[in-house]
């Protein structure tokens, strides 16, 4: 992959980013409280004593966030901190009850790690880049105010307030829009692996905020800016590439970028200031007093360690080598935990079904799933996860191919039907009469008929012309209504024409 | 029938228990105490109706045989920084004036269902913060003491728990519940002659109480005595797995344990204590109570707490760090008072409320505490005050290696009159400075009254124990208590 450089009028600049990204921890409850996470709920319904900062409620933290941002860390490689604590981050506004957030800012849970990213989606085999992780800490998130209820007031909503948030810092490790959504896609795939967040970027359940600074090659890093809340990779990548064209704008004529916070605006695709570095806050972190510092002991991280599955890079360097599957297919396979675990079900089924091994019927069964099913499902607008045909039912047709009942152009048929009817391919074969024929003695009746009515390309042929032979299979498949055995068509054709 | 205003806790329990009166009776007369009391201000709110109906409760029980509870019939006062379930919970600020919880704090909870009966929220220092309960929004509780120089002067009952000193030494009621975080209730236990004790931090729950300084605060009980105490400590103590720094402990009997006897036990005397002017009747006080001791069959021993003069600076650092956090909260768009000037933002109500809401105590706490979290200042203040309070837990450490429990005064005088402190708050800060260290190291710390001066005004002594040792603190107490036969009888003038 090439470099990516804005062209200046002063020469080439290179751009500098790092992310946050804020992950909303998959857990039924709250950090420090039992109300429920459920998004879309009603306003204000799912919010605990604790969360709207009565007087006198405290905190108590939930081990399972705790858990799954441990697991995260061990997903990434991460150096997992068996001494953490929280800390109270001090604002005022109107979606913080507390006055303050609890976060970690002086003792996060998980230290340095690394997240692999491959520059290229199309081309797997290229290169890759490892882009740091500095740290994973808990936090909660705020509440959310609602400006358009009412013509003089703002609303508050505190259902998302006090919910459990992993916020992921990478280090300025990437150079370009792509590597920063490269990066951001991998690491959803890694958390939706580990189950830790949904990654669902439009519920709001995964968002970054985009850090980004330029400079000429080898010099310094500049000052960089901070968009807030960035919730779709196009928008991250939009951001960045918005972001850096105006720091060079800014600065190639003659002015300098400001320490601040900005925000993206997805319908102009550009990013406006919301407040400076004199605006800032100064948050007074410390210790938060009603919490106890967080130890974790070799069990609990043990059986965090257990727990963890099989990762995105191990398993497409298991698809290739113990599956023999190409790069590329490995790569689609393997890029979310969805598509992963229906492929290895298909596997197991289309295995069993044909009695053999999985190594030997997974090419078969990638192929299909990629550049069959995704289309089949895509043509009726739906995806794998919402497929009407399940994994055994999908090996049911890939059983049918496999033995020689149907040809692969009646499987794109009979797969059609399945998708519209949900009925099994064995049963749609049979109602249907699309069993592929074999029968030698029917094929050369319909092959006698084709030469007969071609004489002429039959004289061809034999003269020489072998780019025909093409055109008598194609003639006879036609005859045969597509349902002959289009290897047992060849040899009959290449004897009866030899 | 004798005066049942005039019983304790255990004597109304035992009462109750063995049928001499009925807990009705007893609620009844200690309403109309709280009644005719209203000079003392001792209370921000009767609840007269709460009290009848527990006692109601407990006679019932009795009357089908059923067990009492450690508190039956034992009507008390609740300090009003309890949230109390349908009973307004002010904190005394008017930021909170009105303000009336659908729920019910932990140790609250914990004393209704021994058997307690609550008589009404008692007066206290706006949001605990203060040493004389002149920074209520309601007005100060008046000391029932007097000086016997005939000058009539107004006394301050202490603070922050001021409401509870002066009501239970005022006998409207047998006892009462304080909250000590620099000792409010150690400090107002000895302004009015009574008993009170601050529990291992951890031992009572934090879960609904209005919160001042977390790291510090601590709930304990007020009462006429040693004994008293250990019943009521018993039934606001315990494991609350609704407050993360609740102690995992179970609560012992320390009834059954409590013993006068000081044989094979070392007191601890801490040299840093006697400090240079100190009132000469304090002086007096503690020596009589090092002879207690040691007529009780205690080892004296000579003890070195170095680090004690560092304590008062860095807890007026912690607490009110802590506490500019905590009272983040209260900020007018939930709950409590709101000052939404005609149109105002969000900026202009959270000033306007906060400044209408929060007396000068308290805005001077929270300035303080802002300031010592601020950006460029916080590794100064905040860092340092908390190296101090490790090594003031060291100290106390160390001498435990070399004693079983510290006796010293709990105050460097007795009731200083009302007004006479308000406008140089450094002198009132300095009234915690034997209170503060134990506070600080989390440790069990009690005052006994031992004595009147020269000015007929109560003493009161301290007692700080080793983590978990509540029950050497008691013994310890009770040895003083019977040394010093101190009545609590004072003249009733209201």
């Amino acid at each position: 992959m090439s470099e990516y450089r804005i062209q200046g009028a002063t020469g080439e600049w290179e751009v500098v980013i790092g992310l946050e990204v804020h992950a909303q921890i998959k857990t039924n409850a709250k950090l420090f409280s039992g109300a429920a996470t459920e998004f879309g709920a009603e306003p204000n319904t799912q919010v605990s004593l604790i969360d709207a900062a009565m007087p006198g409620m405290l905190p108590v933290p939930n081990e399972e966030c705790i858990r799954q941002a441990v697991r995260t860390g061990m997903a990434i490689n991460a150096q997992i901190n068996k001494y953490s604590r929280f800390d109270r981050k001090n604002y005022f506004y109107a979606d913080l009850p507390q006055g303050y957030q609890i976060s970690q800012l002086y003792h996060p849970i998980v230290g340095p790690g690394a997240i692999e990213v491959i520059l290229d989606d199309k081309d797997p085999e290229g290169s890759t880049k490892t882009i740091g992780v500095e740290r994973i800490h808990v936090e909660q998130d705020a509440g959310k105010l609602m400006h358009d209820q009412h013509p003089t007031m703002s609303y508050v909503d505190l259902n998302r307030c006090g919910v459990a948030l992993m916020e992921i810092v990478s280090d300025p490790d990437m150079r370009s829009p792509a590597e920063a959504g490269a990066y951001v896609r991998k690491l959803r795939s890694i958390l939706r692996y580990v189950g830790s967040c949904d990654g669902n970027m439009e519920e709001g359940s995964m968002r970054a905020d985009v850090n980004v600074s330029v400079r000429k090659p080898g010099e310094p890093f500049g000052t960089r800016t901070e968009t807030k809340n960035v919730n779709s990779v196009r928008f991250v990548m939009q951001t960045i590439e918005h972001e850096a064209n105006r720091q060079v704008d800014v600065i190639e004529s003659g002015g300098a970028i400001v320490q601040e916070t900005r925000l993206f605006d997805p319908n102009t695709g550009t990013t406006r200031s919301m407040r400076s570095k004199e605006d800032a806050h100064d948050y007074r972190y410390f210790p938060d007093p009603d919490l106890l510092p967080v130890e974790l002991d070799d069990g609990f991280l043990e059986s965090c360690r257990n727990s963890l599955p099989e990762l995105p890079d191990a398993k497409r360097h298991r698809y290739e080598t113990n599956l023999g599957l190409s790069a590329y297919n490995a790569g689609v396979l393997t890029a979310e935990v969805e598509t992963a675990r229906w492929f290895e079900h298909l596997l197991n089924h289309t295995a069993a079904k044909q009695g053999k091994k999985e190594s030997e019927v997974a090419k078969q069964a990638a192929n299909w799933l990629i550049s069959e099913l995704f289309g089949a499902l895509n043509k009726v607008g739906t995806d794998l996860a919402a497929s009407p045909v399940s994994p055994e039912g999908a090996a049911g047709l890939l059983a049918l191919i496999g033995n020689g009942t149907i040809s692969g152009s009646i499987a794109k048929q009979v797969l059609e039907m399945m998708i519209e009817t949900g009925d099994s391919a064995a049963d749609i074969v049979e109602r249907e009469g699309l069993k592929q024929e074999s029968d030698t003695g029917a094929i050369e009746a319909k092959i006698a008929e084709v030469l007969a009515a071609n004489e002429d390309k039959v004289a061809e042929y034999r003269g020489g012309k072998d780019k025909l032979f093409g055109f008598f299979v194609g003639q006879t498949m036609k005859a045969m209504q597509g349902k002959a055995n289009p290897q047992v068509v060849n040899e009959l054709l290449k004897k009866l024409l030899g | 029938m004798a005066d049942l205003t005039e019983l304790g806790v255990a004597a109304i329990r035992d009462g109750v228990a063995n049928g001499d009166f009925s807990a009705v009776e007893v609620a009844e007369a200690f309403n109309a105490n709280v009644a005719a009391a209203g000079e003392l201000n001792a209370f921000i709110v009767a609840t007269p109706d709460a009290a009848l109906d527990a006692a109601k409760a407990t006679d019932a029980k009795r009357a089908k045989g059923e067990a009492l509870g450690k508190m039956g019939g034992v009507p008390i006062g609740m300090k009003d920084l309890f949230a109390t379930r349908g009973v307004q919970t002010s904190a005394a600020s008017h930021i909170l004036e009105g303000f009336t919880p659908e729920y019910e704090s932990t140790v609250s909870q914990k004393l209704w269902d021994a058997g307690a009966g609550m008589l009404g929220k008692l007066n206290l220092d706006q949001f605990a913060m203060g040493s004389s309960n002149e920074t209520s929004h309601f007005g100060n509780v008046v000391n029932p003491w007097k000086r016997n120089d005939g000058s009539d002067a107004a006394l301050a009952p202490g603070g922050s728990s001021g409401g509870s000193s002066a009501a239970v030494a005022a006998r409207l009621c047998p006892a009462a519940t304080g909250t000590d975080t620099g000792g409010s209730i150690r400090q107002p236990a000895a302004f009015t002659g009574i008993t009170g004790i601050k529990p291992t931090y951890g031992r009572c729950s934090r879960w609904g109480i209005v919160a001042f300084a977390s790291s510090l605060d601590q709930a304990g009980p007020m009462a006429r005595d040693v004994r008293d105490c250990t019943i009521m400590l018993e039934a606001m103590a315990g494991f609350d797995a609704k407050d993360s720094t609740s102690l995992e402990l179970p609560v012992p009997d320390w009834e059954a344990g409590l013993s006068a006897d000081m044989k094979g036990k070392r007191v601890g005397i801490p040299r840093e204590y006697r400090m240079d002017g100190m009132d000469a009747d304090v002086a007096k006080s503690w020596d009589d109570g090092i002879a207690w001791l040691k007529d009780a069959g205690a080892e004296i021993v000579e003890i070195n707490l170095p680090h004690t003069k560092y304590a008062l600076p860095a807890y007026y650092i912690i607490a009110p760090a802590e506490a500019s956090s905590n009272l983040a909260r209260y900020d007018g768009v939930r709950y409590g008072l709101r000052d939404l000037p005609e149109g105002a933002g969000l900026q202009d109500m959270y000033a306007a409320t906060r400044a209408a809401g929060f007396g000068a105590e308290v805005k001077r706490r929270i300035l303080i505490g802002t300031y010592v979290l601020s950006a460029g200042f916080y590794d100064a203040y905040y860092t340092q005050a908390q190296k101090v309070r490790t090594l003031i837990s060291h100290d106390f450490k160390n001498a435990f290696n070399e004693c079983d429990v510290i006796l010293a005064p709990t105050c460097p005088s007795a009731a200083f009159a009302l007004g006479e402190k308000t406008n140089d708050p450094l002198s009132m800060y300095l009234n915690d400075v034997f209170a503060v260290p134990a506070s600080l190291a989390g440790l069990p710390a009690m005052s006994v009254p031992a004595g009147l001066n020269r000015e007929g005004l109560p003493l009161g002594l301290q007692l700080i124990g080793k983590a978990f040792d509540e029950q050497g603190v008691l013994n310890a107490g009770l040895a003083l208590e019977q040394a010093a036969g101190f009545s609590g009888k004072l003249e009733k003038w209201w």
